[in-house]
């Protein structure tokens, strides 16, 4: 019998072509492939020259870092152009972390942070074992300890009243508190914007519509002036509580419609499959729709902390003085009354809160790269 | 309960009941679209049963509602001695004992094989872990795959995961087996070993109701083939009956449409 066409022999496999290969044929691939991308590639490459150079200008060649006083960081003392005035952050650095928290007592602050750390990292890093265990020791246990290490008045610790507290702790406070309230409120504030039953969800809806449609200073400012006025007179809440449970809900609407979407992109299928095995609601959203919407949004629920974290700023306006707060009092000082000491102070405030948020998106990327290993 | 795996093969748990599913003058309407007219179906401990028809003619939304995945508006359907009502705890009794295989296999694509098929013996039947994990690799072999078990279901063909969702599906031990046709995404060639493990589990004694195009398999496994159409029960007859000797006209018409 004939066929019009029949392979005698099977292609074997062969290698790519080389050029395609190297760091240098791919650097002129990607930099300097035509005239319109090496034109962009030189325009790029001079504003990126034009704001690095003056930056490393300031905050390191012309940059004071000894000194005792703001006479250290004039031009007329140094004799050059002077950069940035790191004496003056090494003498307010106290006052940036602790506020006006008491002398003496600081090392219940420090001893916070530790401990936070501590239980933190290990539960970050998905290679070190008992993570329940360790779950249940910084979300259960460090609050309650936290608080009575940082407010006292018991275990034979003095009370120390929140008023006094300030700088990098008021701001881990609110941020850490917000953060850890946010997502599990914020879950359960989307299961229930899609429930079926209907005082379920027109509640949700209308804690998620109420605390969407407001912007937080206005939360804030209700929270902390107006909100004595309804409340019974003997009743008093404390001034950094109310800011907290302000921005904790704040945040939970948010993280509330994020999570929703999530939801929303995982098939109907998944959670019948759930059903006919005989999983109940909660243990089909627990065990099959969450760890699967929550990967999903990853980036949504660490763009709202990252949002959330800077937010804190704002508690600056009901007299709580936070990182950023503690700076602009400490440029009040005119002991270190410098041209420099405002652009000095902003580029170092810019830099811890950068540090924070970047760390939380590399952090963010890190665990979507690990969820997706095998997949 | 049994939790050595190995000792019953079959996967069929002994009951008193002689009737596996009864459903009689069962409607269902999805808004004003009449779906189901007068269901009456009984399905015998054992029995195979194969339900065929054109597409919308309601195969996928009776079985549904065996285990309630769909609700009905009037009628009954008593499944293993159960009946279903608005009661959540029968409902959850139901589908602990009925196990599905869907179209779109409806794999858990963020765990394992072993923990997609370990997951509702540990939460919902509270086996030990250890336990559950060794009837998992057991039904994982009897589907022929126990390689795959530590694998992604996105790193399988979509046979093989088809093949690990009857796995899944065995590991809770169910008394009745439900398939939405389950060959029916399929790339050609993975269609038989799909429907070699089905009539494996049909030679077990397996009580099985599979919603089907594959009229081969309804011949060499079904004890009957129930035709569908317009929601309706038009003909159910033993398969050398059923495709030799139709009787209905609307059987005879889908007949000569899919069998050449």
């Amino acid at each position: 019998m004939s066929v019009a066409y029949l392979r005698r022999a099977m292609a074997e496999p062969e290698p790519p072509p080389v050029a395609s290969h190297g760091v240098w044929a791919r650097t002129r691939e990607r930099l300097f492939s035509g005239p319109f991308n090496i034109a962009l590639t030189v325009v790029s490459a001079i504003v990126i020259a034009a704001v690095a150079i003056p930056l490393l200008r300031f905050l390191v060649i012309d940059a004071v870092w000894d000194g005792a006083s703001r006479v250290d960081c004039l031009t007329e003392t140094v004799g050059r152009p002077v950069g940035a005035c790191w004496p003056f952050i090494g003498a307010k650095f106290t006052q940036l972390v602790y506020g006006f928290y008491p002398w003496g007592q600081h090392w219940r602050v420090d001893l916070t942070f530790v401990l936070g750390a501590v239980l933190l990292v290990p539960l970050l890093i998905p290679r070190v074992p008992w993570k329940l265990a360790n779950a249940i020791l910084f979300f259960g246990v460090y609050p309650i300890v936290a608080f009575y290490l940082l407010v006292g008045g018991r275990f034979g610790l003095d009370h120390v009243e929140t008023r006094s507290w300030g700088g990098l702790l008021v701001t881990l406070v609110v941020a850490g508190t917000g953060i850890v309230v946010s997502l599990p409120l914020g879950i359960l504030l989307a299961l229930g914007r899609r429930s079926q039953m209907p005082i379920v969800h027109s509640l949700s809806v209308v804690f998620i519509e109420f605390w969407r449609g407001v912007p937080l200073i206005t939360i804030l400012f209700f929270s902390s002036y107006m909100l004595p006025l309804f409340l019974p007179g003997t009743w008093t809440l404390d001034a950094l509580l109310r800011v907290l449970i302000g921005t904790a809900l704040f945040a939970s609407a948010y993280m509330a419609e994020v999570v929703r979407a999530g939801l929303q992109a995982i098939p109907r299928g998944q959670i019948e499959a759930g059903q006919a095995i005989g999983l109940g609601y909660w243990r089909i959203m627990g065990l099959i729709v969450m760890p699967q919407a929550l990967r999903l949004v990853i980036p949504g629920i660490v763009n709202t902390f990252i949002g959330l974290f800077k937010d804190t700023t704002l508690v600056l306006i009901v007299a709580i003085f936070d990182f950023l707060g503690q700076m602009r009092a400490a440029f009040a000082d005119p002991n270190w009354a410098t041209p420099n000491t405002l652009f000095t102070g902003f580029a170092f405030a810019g830099i811890v809160y950068f540090l924070f948020c970047f760390g939380m998106s590399r952090y963010s990327l890190f665990v979507e790269r690990w969820l997706k290993r095998g997949r | 309960m049994t939790t050595d795996p190995t000792a019953d093969t079959s996967g069929i748990r002994t009951t008193q009941n002689a009737v596996a599913v009864d459903m009689s003058g069962v409607h269902k309407w999805y808004g004003q679209f009449h779906v189901l007219r007068h269901i009456n179906l009984t399905v015998a401990r054992g029995e195979r049963i194969v339900i065929a028809g054109p597409s919308g003619s309601g195969k996928s939304t009776l079985i549904r509602c065996i285990n309630a995945l769909e609700e009905y508006q009037r009628g009954r359907i008593v499944v293993d001695g159960i009946e279903l009502s608005d009661d959540v705890k029968k409902v959850e009794r139901v589908r602990r004992d009925v196990g599905m295989v869907f179209q779109q296999f409806n794999l858990f694509p963020h765990l394992t094989v072993l923990q997609n098929c370990t997951l509702a013996p540990i939460w919902v039947r509270h086996m030990a872990k250890k336990d559950a994990e060794a009837a998992a690799r057991h039904y994982l072999e009897r589907v022929r795959i126990p390689e795959q078990a530590d694998k992604y279901p996105g790193q399988l063909s979509g046979g093989q995961q088809q093949r690990v969702a009857i796995a899944r599906a065995l590991c809770m031990n169910p008394k009745i087996m439900l398939f939405d046709e389950p060959t029916s995404a399929l790339d050609p060639e993975m269609v038989k070993e799909v429907l070699d493990t089905m009539v494996q589990l049909a030679m077990d004694g397996m009580t099985m109701l599979c919603v089907t195009h594959e009229m081969g398999f309804a011949r060499q496994v079904a004890n009957r083939v129930v035709f569908m159409d317009d929601g309706q029960i038009v003909e159910a007859n033993a398969p050398q009956e059923f495709f030799e000797n139709p009787q209905h006209e609307r059987t005879k018409l889908f007949l000569s449409q899919i069998l050449r």
